[in-house]
Formats: structure tokens, C-alpha cells, sequence
């Protein structure tokens, strides 16, 4: 039973992390019905530059404090996101609005590779770290229930709770301020949100830079607990059941369908791997998909589409 | 048309002045389909102004010209003295005019709260930051907002609807709603797409008291266009009449309805 705890949680706090990921997906897609292959690419530039500047930063300006050279570099990592955000509007989805959906599926993919490549170019390829002092001492959970108790990675929990923050302070927002509001707006209704004067092209910069945001403490989570690297944009792969199984107009879907995929990977891989020669990790969260498609074509949480005939 | 500058017999409280939007040989084409010719009226001050003609006529494209989501051609629209060529429709909502649709564009998922706030967009001048911290200033803009967007549902008598999702509103109120979101944007000119299209009778007389009393209180002009003849000559001060994309009468409801050309449009030559 401790053993199962055990598996669950780490599964809950690893699917954590891919609903922040997934958040990324969903939010632009729901202000701009762009679906944006370029996230895991953006994880990665952020987490580059993140790890760089907290390296020069202190450097350049002479700082001993580590806290105020994270900052620093957080501080700058996310103008950068705002400044790609905005890029990415002017020269490309400015461009291309009213296309079909695949010609903007076709540009994201090249923003992918642009910023795979930039980023490397900008920062280097090697393998970097970051390190924000997320502790890694682990510790162990209701010793009196079970012998030897639960074990959890220190690390793991804070990440999680630095997740699960963003993604309550995120939905806030979009609920209870007039941006929000306006936000939703353009998600439910381009045209009609025109016409009551919600300028475009400044929402998405907007949602474009909230996804950086969220893209950069994606890669500040996970750059500290594998180092950043070029196979961090991959993290997005693993995202993409994610988004499909929650749907992919629903924030709530984007955070339990991480959650359940985190459980289910970890659950599988310890009670069917000895069975199925393990390496289940790695295709479950696609089988999952595939499974739950074939009863929910929208996925858990998505909007139903009913087309008048 | 001179008869115009003073009250007409429709009522007393009709003021209409001075023209603040005047439409000038307007033509529009997609690829070969000429969908409006040479088109040209005016619009007064306070004055509720109808478009009609029957199906295909050029009404929707006459009202998307206006409202900067089609480009014509030919010709320019000036309001206020502004011309607006190459406006698109956020620009042509700042200068204070507001639409609704025909085929409903309001943001379904939302509730009829906040579809008719996201009418005060324009109005909200506290930054993202003060917004997402709840700050002071934010806090009482958003509280001065609501109290305005209150008295609108108040006026349009959905109360008990405040928080229902749009969506899931009978068809008639969504026409409210939408209403209600133009009305958020306190315009000088309300473009009306049809509003009446698919009610049943007790819901059109609502929504034509509606109108007169926007109209009445807010001295708010209304052009709106419709291809039910019977309800736009009873509120209407003026009428234009397209048919196939040309303009074939204007002048007031009587003027219009002895109108040869109009009778033929609306019932075919032989009758």
C-alpha cells in the first residue's frame, strides 16, 4: 500500500508538470484557435536563457547573492518571452490571420525549428544548469501508517505547488479581470470581439507572452531537475496527449489530463512493467489518447461540436 | 426629404438633426458579384434609419461596409467629418459605433454578465498589472463598469439571466444580450443586423420597444436593416430600399411604401 501511495504521488507530481506544459498549448489555442507546436521549442528558449543569464548576470554586475542573480535572470529571461511573443505576432500570425488551421499548424512548426535553433545559437548547446535551490533531499511522508513511511522527493513537492499556483493565480485571471474577460472573448468570437473595439493583434501578444511565461517556469521546473538541454523541447511530446485527452479548449482538462497521465504512466510502468518488459512510459500516454478518442472525439473536457445539417 | 428636419408624425420625442454619417457611391464587388452599386444616403442625428430589401439585396454588405469588416471599392463613408476608408472593425468601434448580428456572435461560453461587460472594453483604461493584482484603482473601475452594465440589464429586463451561460438562453434573449453588449459601448450609432430575424411576434414587439426607447432615452442613432417590411415602417424614421445591390427608394415610411419600384422589388411586376 505504501509502495502504491508512493508511485502515485510521484505520478501526480510528474503530470503536474506536464499540465504546465499543456497549459501552454491550450491557452493559445483557445485565444487564437492556433494550435502552437512551437511550446516545447519555447520551453527550451526559456529555460537556455534562463540558465545563461544567471550565469552572466552576476557576472557582469558583480553579484554574490544567488537569489538576486535567479531573479535577475528570471526577470530577463521573461522580457526575452514577451519580446519573442510580440515577434511572433508582427512577422507571422499577424500575417496569416483568417488562414486555414493548417497553414497556422505549417507556421508554428517553422517558429519551432527557428527557435531550436536560435536559441542554441544565442546561448550554446551544451548541457547547462539551473539552479533556483529547489532542494533534493527527499523525505518521508505518514511513517506511522506504513513501515518506512512515503517517499517523496522534496523537489518534486515544490515544483508541484509552484505548479498548481500558476495554474489557480492563471485561471483567476482569466475569470475575474477585464483582460480575462477580454481573452475569452476573442477565444469564443473573433469577429464580434472586433467589433466591440478588443483589439487583436494586443491579445495575442498577451497570450503569446503568458504562454512564454508559462513556458519559462516549465523550463525553470524541469532545467533544475535534468539540466537544459536540446531534449527539453521534446518535454512538449509528451504534452501533446495531455492536451488532446483533456481537450483542447479546457484549462481544467489541460491540468487533470496531466495529472492523469502522470498516474496512469507510473502505475502502469510499476504493476504491468515486469510483465510487458517495461519502457511503458514512453507510449502510454498515447494509447491512453487513442482509448479515450474512440469514446470522447472532443476529449475529456473539450467543447462538443454540434453542426446544424 | 426636407420633410425631415422637423418631428416626423411618429412620434413627438424624435429629434432628428444634423447628418453625421454620410455614404457616398459606395460599390462593393466579390471577385465578379457586384453586391452593391453606387450606393449613397445619409444618416441624421437621433434618427432610427432602415435599411430593407428582400433576400440578396446588399443589406448585411451595406452594414459591413459601415462597420469596417468589408472594404468597399468604391466610394467613402464619413462620420463626424472623418472619413473612414480602410478601417477595420475594432477602429470603427472607437469612433462609437456598435453592431450587433444577425446570426448571433456573442461569446456563448460566457454569461450574460460578462458578455454585456466585454462591451466596456473600451472603457477600461487600468493596466494588466493593476487588473491581475486587484489594485485600488482597478477594483473601483471594474465596480463603476458593473453598475453600468447593471442598469443595461435592468433596462432590457434580463435580471433573472445575470449569471446563465449565453449559450443555453432561448433565442430571443441572446438578441438581447447582443443588444446589451452594443449598448455597454455607450455609440453614438447602433448598427442593428436583423434584429429582428426569426422571432415570433410577442418577442418582436419587445424588441422594437427596445429600440425606441434606446433611441428615446440614450438619443442614441439607430440604423438598422431587416427584410420584414411591416415592423421597420412602424419604428423606422427614414428607409432606404436595396435590390440587388442598387438603391431604389429612400425617403420616409409612407414615401417609401408608395414607392412604384418598391412595391415591384417586394411583390413582382404583375399584381
Amino acid at each position: 500500500m505504501g509502495f502504491f501511495l508512493e508511485a502515485t504521488l510521484g505520478g501526480l507530481m510528474t503530470g503536474m508538470l506536464y499540465s504546465l506544459v499543456a497549459l501552454g498549448f491550450v491557452l493559445i489555442y483557445k485565444a487564437s484557435g492556433v494550435f502552437n507546436f512551437a511550446q516545447g521549442a519555447m520551453v527550451l528558449f526559456a529555460a537556455l536563457a534562463m540558465a545563461r543569464f544567471s550565469e552572466w548576470f552576476p557576472q557582469l554586475l558583480g553579484l554574490d547573492s544567488k537569489v538576486l542573480g535567479n531573479l535577475l535572470a528570471m526577470a530577463g529571461a521573461m522580457l526575452l518571452m514577451v519580446a519573442v511573443a510580440w515577434l511572433i505576432e508582427r512577422l507571422v500570425l499577424g500575417k496569416l490571420v483568417n488562414q486555414e488551421g493548417i497553414t497556422l499548424l505549417m507556421a508554428t512548426l517553422g517558429i519551432t525549428y527557428f527557435l531550436d535553433g536560435f536559441g542554441q545559437t544565442l546561448f550554446g548547446s551544451e548541457i547547462y544548469k539551473i539552479d533556483i535551490g529547489l532542494p533534493k533531499d527527499p523525505i518521508f511522508l505518514l511513517q506511522g501508517m506504513f513501515e518506512g513511511g512515503v517517499l517523496v522527493n522534496k523537489e518534486d513537492l515544490y515544483a508541484a505547488v509552484i505548479a498548481a499556483s500558476l495554474v489557480i493565480s492563471l485561471s483567476l485571471f482569466f475569470q475575474y479581470t477585464s483582460t480575462g474577460r477580454a481573452l475569452r472573448a476573442v477565444a469564443d468570437d473573433h469577429q464580434a470581439a472586433q467589433s466591440i473595439g478588443i483589439p487583436l493583434s494586443r491579445i495575442w501578444v498577451i497570450v503569446w507572452s503568458v504562454a512564454g511565461f508559462v513556458a519559462l517556469v516549465a523550463g525553470m521546473i524541469w532545467g533544475s531537475k535534468l539540466g537544459v538541454q536540446f531534449s527539453l523541447s521534446l518535454v512538449a511530446l509528451k504534452a501533446l496527449p495531455v492536451v488532446i485527452l483533456g481537450g483542447l479548449t479546457s484549462v481544467p482538462g489541460a491540468i487533470i489530463g496531466g495529472l492523469i497521465i502522470g498516474v496512469g504512466e507510473k502505475l502502469s510502468e510499476v504493476f504491468l512493467g515486469p510483465a510487458l518488459g517495461g519502457g511503458i512510459e514512453i507510449w502510454f500516454g498515447y494509447v491512453l489518447v487513442l482509448l479515450v478518442l474512440l469514446v470522447r472525439p472532443q476529449g475529456l473536457f473539450g467543447e462538443k461540436i454540434i453542426d446544424r445539417v | 426629404m426636407n420633410t425631415l428636419t422637423e418631428p416626423t408624425d411618429l412620434g413627438p420625442a424624435r429629434r432628428a438633426g444634423e447628418v453625421i454619417m454620410d455614404v457616398q457611391n459606395i460599390s462593393l464587388a466579390f471577385g465578379g458579384v457586384k453586391a452593391l452599386t453606387d450606393i449613397s444616403f445619409d444618416v441624421r442625428e437621433h434618427e432610427i434609419r432602415a435599411i430593407i430589401g428582400p433576400n440578396g439585396a446588399g443589406k448585411s454588405s451595406m452594414l459591413n461596409c459601415i462597420n469596417g469588416v468589408y472594404q468597399p471599392q468604391q466610394g467613402a463613408i464619413t462620420f463626424r467629418g472623418q472619413h473612414f476608408r480602410h478601417m477595420n472593425s475594432r477602429q470603427v468601434a472607437e469612433m462609437g459605433i456598435a453592431r450587433t448580428f444577425q446570426n448571433l456572435a456573442l461569446f456563448k461560453g460566457m454569461s450574460v454578465l460578462d458578455n454585456i461587460m466585454s462591451g466596456r472594453n473600451l472603457k477600461i483604461k487600468s493596466n494588466l498589472f493593476l487588473q491581475a493584482l486587484r489594485i485600488g484603482p482597478a477594483e473601483r473601475e471594474e465596480i463603476r463598469h458593473r453598475e453600468y452594465v447593471e442598469r443595461i440589464i435592468d433596462f432590457l429586463e434580463i435580471q433573472a439571466y445575470r449569471k446563465t451561460a449565453v449559450g443555453q438562453m432561448p433565442y430571443g434573449l441572446q438578441k438581447r444580450v447582443d443588444l446589451g453588449r452594443a449598448l455597454a459601448m455607450e455609440p453614438q450609432v447602433l448598427l442593428l443586423d436583423e434584429p429582428m430575424a426569426g422571432m415570433n411576434m410577442e418577442e418582436k414587439q419587445d424588441m422594437c420597444r427596445f429600440i425606441l426607447d434606446v433611441n428615446e432615452e440614450f438619443g442614441t442613432t439607430v440604423v438598422l436593416i431587416e427584410h420584414d417590411m411591416g415592423v421597420v415602417m412602424d419604428i423606422s424614421d427614414r428607409v432606404v430600399v436595396l435590390d440587388y445591390g442598387k438603391k431604389i427608394g429612400d425617403g420616409t415610411p409612407d414615401e417609401v411604401r408608395k414607392n412604384p419600384e418598391v412595391i415591384r422589388a417586394y411583390l413582382g411586376t404583375s399584381h
